[in-house]
């Protein structure tokens, strides 16, 4: 089947402000399209990497999240002494009995978030790779001091280093702040556990991590520890247990991003039949010259099919120009599954650009469907008489 | 007369080009009052809470309770008529993916302090006479099928166990801000089955006089200032809007994807526009020619512009208006109760339309018009 592609890529440049039309508003909703994902992705990634492969979060036996769990000091106690907790360079377990709350801070821009406060140990920096200071200093023992996540020290009030935060009936100073790797701990409070410990829920932390010791699986650690008559646990992947509490939300964006882009696509679908139309209406002659010359209609429709795919294209790729700006753009919102507030960042990824121009070559080939048909259709001497 | 039709005309010579314009209109305008409703209704939401009625709250987070003791020396504070507390159960049913806000309430404070939440009077002498039972909003009870009397289970996460509860009461709520998909139950009998374990997550105060809502206040959170655990009153609304901050950027997000729709759309009006202009080149050139003025030629290249889009909006808008007063969708209404079109959207559609008009339709008008007779004649399509 030959088609005459040449032809129709001159003819896109034949109508420009026709064509650069029906592009920007194929690029804009691809534009929509893939920001909307990439919100649903930043989020998604954020909680992914909050977890570790390597580390294994201990909670009471049926909690399915921090707040609703507790551990009490004697079973997190036993928990250290298992042999499958990696130890550190000091030869001591790599483990981190964890307080978590969530404070009411106000933000800067009026309102309240909810915010996690998360009371660790001296162990935790090291149970967690990433976590490192970006500002200030960390913590010290035995203080009524916090410190702050990257994500969250500008949103909300009292939150610079040098500031003071009030609750949990006491006053702590702002140490520092931290990064790590855009994780969802970058939108924590951080402060050491035994000082959280007594001001918010009495002697029981809500969690254990540790980190495996090399050999150990999560499989036979499960085993261990949930059949072990003297503790009432469940044990997971930490980061299994991070990117499930991602899930709802970044399932309700997904299907928002489709959504949203499938009524937006309509608009610009109708944009494409219309160019197409005129195009193949106005050149109608043409297409008779070529059936005459010998092309089969079926190779009429796709050269048509062709034109519209390569107007939608140049459509695509301006969205997706449009869309890559917002990489990296930081924005936060609340996980209505662990109910606290969630920094991140847009992420878009080189698979989401390519969605992005596969869903405007399809708006070119269903908006051109119709008109490419009529032209391979259209009896040749009407048409030349035209 | 004549104009008019000269105008329907011209819509008509392509039916399936008007059609299809002034129904990507309608979808858009349809998108955009929807993408909109989002920040408006959440505005609404923040805006909802009576004047008489406080909320008291844990200061450093409603996740912490505050103490029994409390409501006696709550209600004693000058200006206080009424006081009532509750309790965040946080239990699910069948399904612990599937959320419905579900809590202890002190049953007969809760009711006259909420005028608002309807209670059939029967039913609800039966909910207070039962101390296991629950009255749950209407549109809960039509989700799971759930009939007055029936017995169902609900799984504590807060207070762990199977909490056996008998409907004995469906309530509606007559301001739509309240939604009807809320389960209550009596405090009491959590208190009871938790062996007198249970706090009072928050209270709510009535107060006789709305202006007195700052002392109050001040005075509420002075008095417990140094205890286990400080207080933070504000008034209802204060309350409400205090949590439309956890949406974040939602606002700003939906309102970003309106404008590039309203952006796609308008090019998409244009370009159809500015085609049809095009082919009836030779048109304008005869009715100029038997002599139509400049102006009546480029209004009723207008006018074309103007009908497809003030139609396209009519019905995407009223479509928009119709449907989302009509319809609750329940993975909306979960997180925004009472979404629907708030009539400045409709006014700033109105706005829209018109410039979308104007834009499309202008640069066809002032071609046809500015066109002398010979060279729209002499034009070869």
């Amino acid at each position: 089947m030959k088609i005459p592609l040449i032809y129709n890529l001159r003819s896109v440049m034949q109508r420009p402000a026709s064509t650069a039309m029906t592009a920007v508003s194929i690029g804009l909703v691809v534009g929509v399209f893939v920001a909307m994902l990439a919100l649903a992705t930043g989020f998604r990634a954020a909680l992914a990497k909050t977890g570790s492969p390597d580390n294994v979060i201990v909670l009471r036996q049926g909690a399915n999240d921090e707040l609703s769990s507790g551990i009490t000091r004697e079973t997190a106690r036993i928990i250290a002494s298992f042999p499958h907790i990696a130890a550190g360079d000091d030869g001591l377990p790599l483990v981190s009995p964890e307080i978590y709350v969530l404070l009411n801070p106000d933000r800067k821009t009026g309102g309240i978030g909810n915010v996690v406060a998360r009371g660790v140990n001296d162990r935790a920096f090291g149970v967690r790779k990433g976590v490192r200071i970006v500002a200030g200093r960390k913590f010290n023992s035995g203080a009524s001091e916090v410190i702050i996540g990257r994500r969250i020290a500008e949103r909300f009030v009292n939150m610079d280093v040098g500031d003071s935060l009030e609750f949990g009936g006491r006053r702590w100073a702002v140490v520092g702040h931290f990064a790590s790797d855009g994780s969802g701990f970058e939108s924590e409070v951080w402060g050491e556990n035994e000082q959280f410990m007594p001001v918010f829920r009495g002697q029981v932390y809500q969690s254990v991590i540790f980190r495996l010791a090399p050999g150990a699986t999560l499989d036979e650690v499960k085993r261990v520890m949930e059949t072990d008559p003297r503790i009432q646990v469940s044990v997971r992947d930490e980061q299994d247990f991070y990117t499930s509490q991602s899930g709802i939300l970044s399932t309700t964006l997904r299907i928002m991003a489709v959504f949203i882009s499938g009524i937006m696509s309509i608009g610009a679908i109708f944009g494409a039949v219309n160019t197409m139309y005129a195009a193949v209406s106005s050149r109608s002659p043409e297409i008779a010259v070529m059936l005459t010359l010998g092309f089969k209609p079926r190779s009429v429709l796709a050269s048509f099919l062709t034109e519209a795919a390569v107007i939608a294209l140049i459509g695509g790729v301006l969205g997706c120009l449009f869309a890559l700006p917002i990489n990296g753009l930081a924005t936060s919102t609340t996980n209505w599954q662990s109910f606290s507030e969630v920094g991140f960042a847009f992420r878009v990824t080189p698979a989401l650009l390519l969605y992005g121009l596969m869903f405007s070559v399809v708006m070119g080939l269903v908006g051109g469907f119709f008109p490419a048909w009529r032209a391979a259709r259209q009896p040749v001497v009407q048409a030349l008489r035209a | 007369m004549t104009r008019g039709r000269l105008v329907w005309a011209n819509l008509m010579r392509h039916k399936w080009r008007t059609l299809l314009t002034t129904a990507s209109v309608a979808v858009a305008m349809f998108l955009f009052a929807t993408l909109r409703s989002f920040g408006t209704t959440l505005d609404a939401l923040s805006q909802w809470g009576s004047a008489n009625r406080m909320v008291v709250r844990h200061a450093t987070a409603i996740v912490f309770p505050l103490q029994m003791s409390y409501a006696q020396r709550l209600a004693a504070v000058e200006g206080v008529a009424g006081v009532s507390w509750a309790n965040w159960f946080g239990g699910w049913y069948q399904d612990p993916k599937v959320f419905f806000a579900n809590f202890a309430v002190d049953g007969p404070s809760f009711l006259a302090l909420y005028p608002e939440i309807v209670v059939p009077e029967e039913q609800k002498q039966e909910w207070l006479r039962d101390r296991a039972s629950a009255v749950v909003g209407v549109d809960l009870m039509e989700k799971y099928g759930w009939r007055v009397g029936q017995n169902v289970v609900l799984n504590g996460t807060i207070f762990p166990g199977e909490w056996q509860f008998t409907i004995r009461a469906t309530y509606t709520s007559a301001t739509r801000a309240f939604d009807e998909r809320s389960f209550m139950f009596h405090y009491a009998y959590l208190d009871e089955r938790t062996n007198h374990q249970a706090q009072p997550g928050w209270f709510y105060l009535r107060i006789a006089n709305g202006d007195d809502a700052p002392r109050i206040a001040a005075t509420v959170d002075g008095m417990f200032k140094n205890s286990n655990s400080p207080t933070k009153t504000m008034t209802e609304q204060a309350f409400q809007a205090s949590w439309m901050g956890m949406f974040g950027n939602v606002r700003t997000l939906m309102n970003a994807i309106g404008l590039a729709v309203v952006f796609a759309i308008l090019l998409v009006t244009g370009n159809a526009m500015m085609m049809s202009a095009r082919e009836r080149t030779r048109e304008v050139g005869t009715l100029k020619a038997i002599g139509f003025g400049d102006r009546t030629v480029g209004l009723i290249e207008l006018a074309e512009a103007g009908a497809v889009v003030l139609t396209g909006t009519l019905l995407g808008v009223g479509g928009a208006t119709l449907l989302w007063k009509n319809i609750r969708v329940a993975a909306i209404e979960q997180f925004i109760p009472g979404f629907q079109v708030a009539t400045n959207t409709i006014w700033i559609s109105a706005a829209i339309a018109l410039t979308l008009t104007l834009v499309s339709g202008l640069v066809p008008a002032l071609r046809a018009s500015r066109m002398s007779v010979v060279t729209a004649l002499r034009t070869v399509e």
